[in-house]
Order: structure tokens, then C-alpha cells, then sequence
């Protein structure tokens, strides 16, 4: 079942084109690896993904249903594009936790906001309230971080300020989570604990859009692999395809830079 | 005699109080309309504020307390604030406001921008409104950033109030200095060194337990 279909995406800053016809779908339970040098257009993509760049052209379609489509934007409310960017879950490189709140806080603080929308949040609120902390808690547990729900953001290293990022960012059960390089703001020895959470995330079947320059992490994890280059898809395949036999000369050259492959 | 002194002291700090307390109170929303103008999209808009707020920058608070005053009389012809102590009273908190709103309002500048764009970026992508990315998410970081500036500015204003007796407001300087003409002693005068000290110091000791208490968390 495709959950994820971006179509003919492009997207324009003043005169340049970061984004040219890029387009690639993914099916549940799918991870993607999207793989290029610094100003390939990834972390575009990915910001168009989650609504926060307007793409110029083309559209984004989760599961059947068109979310985005470039012609007709421009109708929708910010409280419709809100709501259309809980499809997908956003982890940054820089984290960006919110720094006056816990790590339970900052897993819980969305999903509290949210459930005031519901229509049974006036009669229900204590059990709702309850069922989110429990599930912020349970997602803490997952990423490892049990004993440091109740700790500040400051208290916490960096890689474990980023697990608490990808358990915010799974409190909202996104269709889709994406990944803008999560590890590159990390000390080496750090981005292990942060890459065997995604895996692990992998393992049970989360449908993942992963950015990355940790190759051989895209190599075992990703389903799919994505080359960009110039705001081009180059080259897309099954991590065997794109890192075992590249076809294209862009894609060779670029991954000879990482030959220990 | 020290007790008639005192009284007088007393009377003067009260309007120094006043001052102060008065000048906070407009200058904290105005600062934060003048922010809005200063970094508003609407280009004159921008403009015009960012001149005002380099005029009030850029000029003795005297001298604006001065033109606020006798401005209107010379200009238009006919004094505006009368000429009794409550008009010249008036006068003085419309300049005080004004001056510290543009201080303020860099200060508030400064706080917004000085918030990572990642941070309102994470509040968009986990579905939260505009609002709620302020309030929840934005406000505290900005109250945290602006506490140690904004504590000097408002020690600075504990010692400009004296500035008002340039259109003879009675604050606390006026109250110590008349004793010099009235009876020859100067000491009144000195002494009023005394009040700003402790005020002052309160101050500082409340300012740093607000400090303190923003400690939990780092920006």
C-alpha cells in the first residue's frame, strides 16, 4: 500500500531552483533514504514535506488523498495547512526541543494542545490528559530515556536530546516521520545511540523519509535510496542497486568520496 | 529637624515612585506596539518607527521632557498641560514613556530575534497554532532573554526620574535641593543618595531572584 507519493515537485527561491521535478513514493512501512552533497535540495524536500516551504509545482498524496497540490494551495487556511502537516512527524538536525519544558514535556506539550480541539475534551480531559502522558511515557522508554523523562533539555546530551526529538515527534503518530539529518550536529560517538533508535523504528515498520550522510546506515536501513543532486533526483533504487552498481556518473562520483563502502 | 526632612524626602520619593512606577506601566505595551512597527513587513511602516525610535535613541531624555512640555505652548500657541504640577506631572510621564517604549522596544527586538527559528519550525510541524507557538513556546525563552537588559534599563530609570525636575516636578532631587534655599543645609540633598541606593538595591535583589527563577531551563 503506497502511503506517500510526491509528485513533480519543484520549488524556486527567487531565481534559484532548489527543486527540480523531484518525485518518489513510498509504501507503508517503507524507509527512504535520501542521499547528496550539501545543497542538493534534501533538506527542501523535506521542508516541502512538512509544509514548511511552499513547493511551486506539483503535489504530495498520503495515503490516496491529495494534501498538496501546488495549483490549488493558495486556498487553503493556515489552520487547514496546521492540520495537513500532522500527517507528517519532522526531526531536526539541531533538535529543537522546547527548552523550558522536561523531555516529558516536550513529548506531551503538542498532543495536549491538540486534544483541547476534541469535542470530549471538556467532560473527558483527565483521561485524555492521562492516555497522552502515558504514551509520551512509553515513547521515552522505547528511546531509551526512562530515567530522564523529568530532565530539561540542557541536562541532556546530544544525542539524547535527539532521541527525545524523534519521541515528540512520534507522540503525534505521523503517517510519515522525516528525518533532516539527524545525526550531523552530533559528536561521533553519539550518533550511534541516535541511529540504533531509528533502526529500531525501521524494525517495526515505520514508514520513514531519512535524509542522511551516514551511507552506511542508509545502506542497511533504508528500503529505498534516493541520489540528489542539483535539486534532481539523479538516481533512485534499492540500497543495492543505488550503492552496489550506480549507473549514473554523478552517483559514482559522489559516493567515491565515502569508497570505505 | 531630621524628622521634618525626612518627611519632605519622603513626599519627594513618593512622586519618584510615581515616576517610576507610572513610566514601566506605559512602556511595556508601548514598547511592544513600537517592536511590532519596527519589524513589521509594511516597509514605511518600519521605517518611520525605526526614525522615532532613533530620534528618542539618540536625544537626552532632558531635552524631550523639555519639548514635550513647552513644545505644544511654542508651537501651537496655547499650553496644553496648564500650568499647574499635575499638567507638568503629565508631561513628564507622556516623555518618560515615550523614552523608555523606544529602549524597551530594542530590547524586546533583540528577545524575539535571538529565538531560533527552529523552534517556532518544531511548534509549526507538531500542528500547533501561531498562538499557541507564542504562548507555549516562544514568550518564556524571550522573558528569560530580556530580564538581565531589561533590569538594567529599569535601574537606569530609578536614577532618570530625578531628570523630571527639569520642568519642575517635585520628586526626590527637588525635595533635597529646596532645603538649601529654604534653611542653608545641603545635606537633605546628599542624602537623597541614600533613597535611590535602597530602591535600587530591592530592586537588584528582586531582578536576580526573577533571574534565578528562569535558571531551570537555558537558552
Amino acid at each position: 500500500m503506497i502511503v506517500l507519493e510526491v509528485k513533480n515537485i519543484s520549488k524556486r527561491f527567487g531565481n534559484t531552483e532548489v527543486l527540480k521535478d523531484v518525485g518518489f513514493t513510498l509504501e507503508k512501512g517503507e524507509v527512504i533514504a535520501i542521499i547528496g552533497s550539501s545543497g542538493s535540495g534534501k533538506t527542501t524536500l523535506l521542508r516541502c514535506l512538512n509544509f514548511l516551504e511552499t513547493p511551486n509545482s506539483g503535489q504530495i498524496i498520503v495515503n490516496g488523498k491529495i494534501l498538496f497540490d501546488a495549483s490549488s494551495h493558495k486556498l487553503l487556511s493556515e489552520n487547514d495547512i496546521r492540520k495537513l502537516r500532522l500527517h507528517f512527524g519532522l526531526v531536526f538536525q539541531s533538535f529543537n526541543l522546547f527548552p523550558q519544558y522536561t523531555a516529558l514535556g516536550n513529548v506531551k506539550l503538542a498532543g495536549e494542545l491538540l486534544a483541547k480541539e476534541r469535542g470530549d475534551y471538556n467532560n473527558n480531559h483527565k483521561a485524555i490528559l492521562k492516555v497522552i502522558d502515558e504514551n509520551a511515557s512509553d515513547l521515552l522508554r522505547q528511546v531509551g530515556l526512562s530515567d530522564k523523562m523529568q530532565l530539561y533539555p540542557h541536562q541532556l546530551s546530544g544525542g539524547q536530546q535527539q532521541r527525545v526529538a524523534i519521541a515528540r515527534a512520534l507522540a503525534l503518530s505521523p503517517d510519515v516521520l522525516c528525518f533532516d539529518e539527524p545525526t550531523s550536529a552530533l559528536d561521533p560517538e553519539l550518533t550511534g545511540e541516535v541511529l540504533k533508535v531509528i533502526r529500531s523504528l525501521a524494525d517495526r515498520n515505520t514508514t520513514m523519509v531519512i535524509v542522511t550522510h551516514e551511507m552506511q546506515f542508509a545502506r542497511d536501513v533504508a528500503d529505498k535510496v534516493v541520489f540528489m543532486d542539483d535539486g534532481f533526483v539523479v538516481e533512485s533504487g534499492t540500497p543495492e542497486e543505488v550503492f552496489g552498481q550506480p549507473k549514473q556518473e554523478r552517483t559514482i562520483r559522489f559516493l567515491e568520496r565515502y569508497s570505505n563502502l | 529637624m531630621f524628622q521634618s526632612v525626612l518627611a519632605s524626602l519622603n513626599e519627594g520619593f513618593l512622586r519618584t515612585l510615581e515616576i517610576f512606577g507610572l513610566t514601566l506601566l506605559g512602556a511595556f505595551p508601548l514598547g511592544l506596539v513600537i517592536v511590532f512597527g519596527s519589524t513589521s513587513q509594511l516597509r514605511p511602516l518600519r521605517y518611520v518607527v525605526k526614525f522615532i525610535v532613533w530620534v528618542v535613541r539618540g536625544t537626552p531624555l532632558m531635552l524631550q521632557l523639555l519639548i514635550i512640555y513647552y513644545g505644544p505652548g511654542l508651537i501651537l500657541g496655547n499650553n496644553w498641560w496648564g500650568s499647574s504640577s499635575s499638567g507638568r506631572f503629565t508631561a513628564a510621564i507622556i516623555a518618560f514613556v515615550i523614552n523608555y517604549a523606544c529602549y524597551f522596544s530594542e530590547i524586546y527586538r533583540g528577545g524575539i530575534e535571538g529565538v531560533p527559528k527552529g523552534q517556532s519550525e518544531a511548534g509549526q510541524v507538531l500542528g500547533m497554532t501561531k498562538r499557541q507557538i507564542f504562548s507555549r513556546v516562544i514568550l518564556l525563552q524571550v522573558i528569560k532573554r530580556i530580564v538581565p537588559p531589561m533590569g538594567n534599563e529599569i535601574i537606569t530609570l530609578v536614577k532618570d526620574t530625578s531628570l523630571a525636575r527639569v520642568i519642575a516636578v517635585y520628586e526626590i532631587i527637588w525635595s533635597g535641593q529646596t532645603f538649601i534655599k529654604s534653611t542653608g543645609i545641603i545635606w537633605p540633598l546628599f542624602f537623597t543618595g541614600v533613597y535611590y541606593l535602597l530602591f535600587s538595591g530591592i530592586l537588584t535583589i528582586l531582578l536576580g531572584r526573577l533571574e534565578k527563577k528562569l535558571n531551570f531551563f537555558r537558552v
